[in-house]
């Protein structure tokens, strides 16, 4: 099976009922997308399929229509995302093993919603765990990477 | 005071203390170890000491050997070398290096015996320099305890002077100048005076051949340009973009799959199996038993990690009972039980409190209990390690806390020398403790021996996470005092009953040692604290089980700090006291504590009138050498606790890095609080009932409250960072609860009894 993965098609095995994640991780190589819980309640998987937020961990191979874009597929060390700017600004990462999943969370959000209010953060966040609590630089990173024109 | 009290047969290592000591001679203590940069150079590269190596083309490798975990420790350490060097972070490389015994850690032995930070008797003096040569000869290369920068500070600084003074030597040997002459910047040195300039780079073969300078200059604290200031961290930019290769993340040619099905009780081990289901699972390719000095199971090796999952839910497997009080309830009486019958060592004793007691009216006595429940580490990061076992050598890629200790147990379970061994350490998902542990590399090994020289990656699920866990142990707190109207405690009398960590750890990481003495950590947050009280002991009770407990972030101070602080605005409480100037009054000896408490009532405005459904909690905890004050403002609404505010005050010394400091401080308080909100691992038939973030969840992001901290820097000595926000955060929280709803929680977490917004 093929999908279309930051606008290339990449190989994902024969196994329809394997979840995104792993094929994203062990058969496609890219791991900058992360296994946190397996059950959706961490966030740390999520990618974009056609733009929209979308836990990997249970999107199944099988069912992904569209194009799906990973961290990878944001911005890199030469051409980073506002939002990715941001988050260097504001020195949020600790640990950073939660933060591809709030990046791909925070391009979302602003994509829909150029100036989100802190309930706005709010919701399109909480289903993004860190356990390094680095949540008040989130914020701070998300109003500055609206600021900047996200 | 009392804290010297105790008798000393036994020999304190660390936390610990090995009974019969560790043999050792003048000429291993003065044998300096290797450096390991020597082992692996690039073409015309060479190392100044272990921690720099520089490039002809002028390429600077800076090692940090501490696992960056999210603490920023990978930054810190480099600005100190980078600092004397004098180059900027932007102008080197940093790395965390291979494992090497020349990066044992000394602070967490020379601060980790039953001393109170501030105690400065001839006896923990004497201890403290007496842990130095043991410190060298166990070679523990450790990241915990919040002593990475009290261990380096001053180490790495005179690293990278030495390295720069060869430097200018070589060069000024060059130009046949004298070295004071010339100037550095830039990974280059000038000479002023003729305007001629050499790389590092250029100078480097010859100037590391020079033997390192006798006398190093480290420069005046006034000079810093990165020390005290905050560059932007050097891990970020992997981090933002999905480059940085955690554990999970390892990737190595003709690499194979696995994961582990660990037997759900501890010390229980498999009565029967039946794999044929999980073989035919497509992509497993083999099961193979797991007995190591941590557990029981098996492995489950396939050709990716979703399949190696699915082997694991398919085997078949039935478990031998528990040894141990199977339900939670029974747990905690048994812990009760053994209180009554030990009375436990005691690291504080100041005054007869039994005397005070003796005679004490009714009502000037209070009784109470605290209890603290079992809690995980939940590391964003899933435990995982891997491992290859090719040609007599044993290579390791794990995201630990702990290289050497991996070096040494794993080599036994191959039965190669430690040096053939080679530990790499990837970026932490999180360590919080629970990597300090060994376990989850000892699983990879084993399954390693399978896989005819293959490296396996071995990843554990969530569920294996949760339920395998060397958890923050259980405690009960048996509080008494003796309080006077007005005037506060006259007598403090705390015994503690909490599973050992230390034996629990010594126990399946080094099962040939047996730890003696009592175990510090049991009671840290109780018996070190800078109150001054006529009357007030502190004693622990070891209450055992088979359950595997270990550190969590701020160890015993993130449940005594609990009873303590809760305890003691309790005695405010009776004593018709504030609950900040009775802590200024009993604190008054140590102006670092009373300093840290004035500035938090200042920043949280604490005398102001509060208004109807606000309240306010202040706590002060000293934990690994920093003094730290906290107050939570919460709001009511509609019975739920919502928390608005939290306000840290610091008291450290000297800080390296105030972003970093801060964002710790942020990351200790929302970790803290994340379980007083609702963190609690319960048994049922001996099995953890918590298996994952829906059922053992943490502070969201819609829960944050704002978070306000300030560094004081006037004490003489240098405090932690990493651990030392979460013990004051728990009892502020339960502090600020009682002030607005007079209800005094004892059980944590807080969440049984009262909601959270």
């Amino acid at each position: 099976m093929e999908i279309t993965v930051n606008g290339t098609r990449v190989d994902v095995g024969d196994d329809p009922q394997m979840p995104l994640l792993w094929a994203l991780r062990d058969l496609a190589g890219l791991k900058g997308t992360k296994f946190g819980c397996g059950i959706a309640a961490c966030g740390a998987c999520t990618v974009h399929i056609d733009g929209e937020p979308v836990r990997s961990c249970q999107t199944l191979i099988g069912d992904v229509e569209g194009e799906v874009t990973t961290i990878e597929g944001i911005g890199d060390l030469d051409n980073l995302h506002v939002v990715q700017q941001a988050w260097i600004s504001q020195q949020v990462p600790q640990c950073g093993y939660c933060q591809s999943g709030q990046i791909m969370s925070a391009v979302a959000l602003l994509r829909d919603n150029s100036d989100p209010s802190d309930e706005d953060i709010d919701d399109a966040m909480s289903g993004n765990l860190c356990r390094c609590g680095t949540y008040p630089r989130i914020r701070a990173a998300i109003k500055q990477a609206a600021k900047m024109g996200a | 005071m009392g804290i010297a009290k105790i008798a000393r047969r036994t020999f304190l290592i660390g936390s610990a203390a090995i009974a019969g000591g560790v043999a050792f001679g003048y000429y291993y203590v003065s044998q300096p170890y290797p450096n390991p940069l020597e082992k692996d150079l690039e073409e015309g590269e060479v190392t100044f000491n272990p921690f720099v190596k520089i490039t002809d083309e002028n390429a600077i490798t800076i090692i940090a050997p501490r696992a960056e975990m999210g603490q920023g420790i990978r930054t810190t350490l480099a600005a100190l070398v980078a600092e004397e060097l004098d180059v900027s972070l932007d102008e080197v490389n940093v790395e965390h290096g291979i494992g090497a015994w020349v990066y044992y850690n000394e602070a967490a032995f020379t601060d980790g015996g039953p001393f109170a930070f501030f105690d400065e008797s001839f006896t923990a003096r004497t201890v403290r320099s007496a842990m130095k040569p043991l410190a060298k000869v166990l070679a523990i290369q450790a990241t915990g305890g919040s002593t990475s920068i009290r261990d380096y500070y001053e180490k790495l600084r005179m690293a990278g002077a030495s390295a720069r003074q060869m430097l200018l030597e070589s060069a000024a040997e060059n130009w046949q100048v004298d070295a004071q002459t010339l100037q550095t910047g830039g990974g280059k040195i000038t000479n002023p005076a003729t305007g001629e300039i050499l790389t590092y780079g250029e100078l480097a073969s010859a100037a590391a051949k020079r033997s390192a300078p006798a006398n190093i200059v480290l420069k005046d604290k006034k000079d810093w340009k990165l020390l005290g200031k905050s560059p932007p961290r050097v891990d970020l930019p992997d981090k933002v973009t999905g480059r940085a290769v955690f554990g999970t993340d390892v990737e190595l040619p003709d690499m194979v799959y696995g994961t582990v099905k660990i037997s759900p009780r501890f010390g229980a081990k498999a009565r029967s199996f039946d794999e044929s289901a999980a073989l035919k699972v497509p992509g497993v390719t083999k099961i193979v038993p797991l007995e190591t000095s941590a557990g029981s199971g098996f492995g489950i090796i396939a050709t990716n990690t979703w399949a190696a999952f699915k082997g694991a839910e398919a085997l078949e497997v039935e478990w031998e009972e528990a040894q141990y009080p199977k339900f939670n309830s029974a747990l905690f009486d048994k812990m009760r039980e053994i209180m009554k019958e030990d009375p436990g060592s005691s690291l504080r004793d100041d005054g007869d409190t039994e005397l005070s007691f003796a005679d004490a009216p009714r009502d000037e006595m209070l009784e109470v209990e605290y209890t603290a429940p079992y809690l995980a580490h939940t590391t964003m990061e899933p435990m995982n390690a891997t491992a290859q076992f090719k040609d007599g050598v044993l290579e390791i890629w794990a995201p630990n806390q702990m290289p050497t200790v991996i070096q040494q147990t794993a080599s036994g379970l191959v039965d190669v020398d430690a040096d053939d061994v080679i530990v790499h350490t990837t970026y932490l998902g999180g360590g919080f403790g629970r990597r300090a542990e060994v376990d989850y590399v000892g699983y990879a090994v084993e399954m390693a021996k399978q896989t005819d020289g293959m490296p396996i990656k071995v990843t554990w699920t969530r569920e294996e996470d949760v339920t395998h866990d060397t958890y923050r142990p259980a405690a009960v707190g048996k509080m008494r005092a003796r309080f006077k109207k007005g005037e506060g405690p006259q007598s403090v009398d705390i015994h503690i009953g909490s599973p050992s960590i230390i034996k629990s750890f010594m126990g399946r990481t080094f099962p040939s040692l047996s730890p003696a003495g009592p175990d510090r950590t049991m009671q840290e947050g109780c018996f070190d604290q800078p109150y001054t009280i006529e009357n007030y002991k502190v004693r622990g009770t070891q209450t055992n089980f088979p359950i595997p407990v270990g550190f969590w972030r701020s160890v015993g101070n993130s449940f005594n700090g609990f009873f303590h602080e809760c305890f003691m605005d309790e005695i405010a409480k009776a004593s018709e006291l504030d609950p900040l100037d009775m802590r200024l009054k009993l604190m008054a000896d140590y102006p670092a504590a009373t300093g840290a408490l004035n500035k938090v009532a200042q920043m949280s405005e604490w005398g102001k009138p509060r208004e109807d459904g606000v309240g306010m909690g202040i706590a002060h905890v000293l934990s690994f050498g920093s003094w730290v004050a906290e107050v939570i403002k919460i709001r009511l609404v509609d019975d739920e606790v919502r928390i608005e505010n939290v306000w840290a005050a610091v008291e450290l010394g000297t800080v390296f890095d105030p972003s970093i400091v801060k964002a710790q401080l942020m990351s200790g308080i929302v970790f803290g609080l994340s379980s007083a909100m609702g963190q609690e691992i319960t048994f049922e038939k001996g099995e953890v009932m918590e298996n994952n973030f829906d059922t053992y969840d943490a502070m969201r992001i819609n829960q944050c409250p704002k978070i306000d901290v300030e560094i004081l820097e006037t004490y003489k000595k240098v405090g932690g960072v990493g651990e030392v926000g979460t013990p004051p955060s728990i009892p502020a929280l339960a502090n600020a609860i009682f002030d607005v709803t007079g209800q005094r929680i004892r059980n944590m977490p807080l969440s049984n009894s009262i909601n959270f917004a």
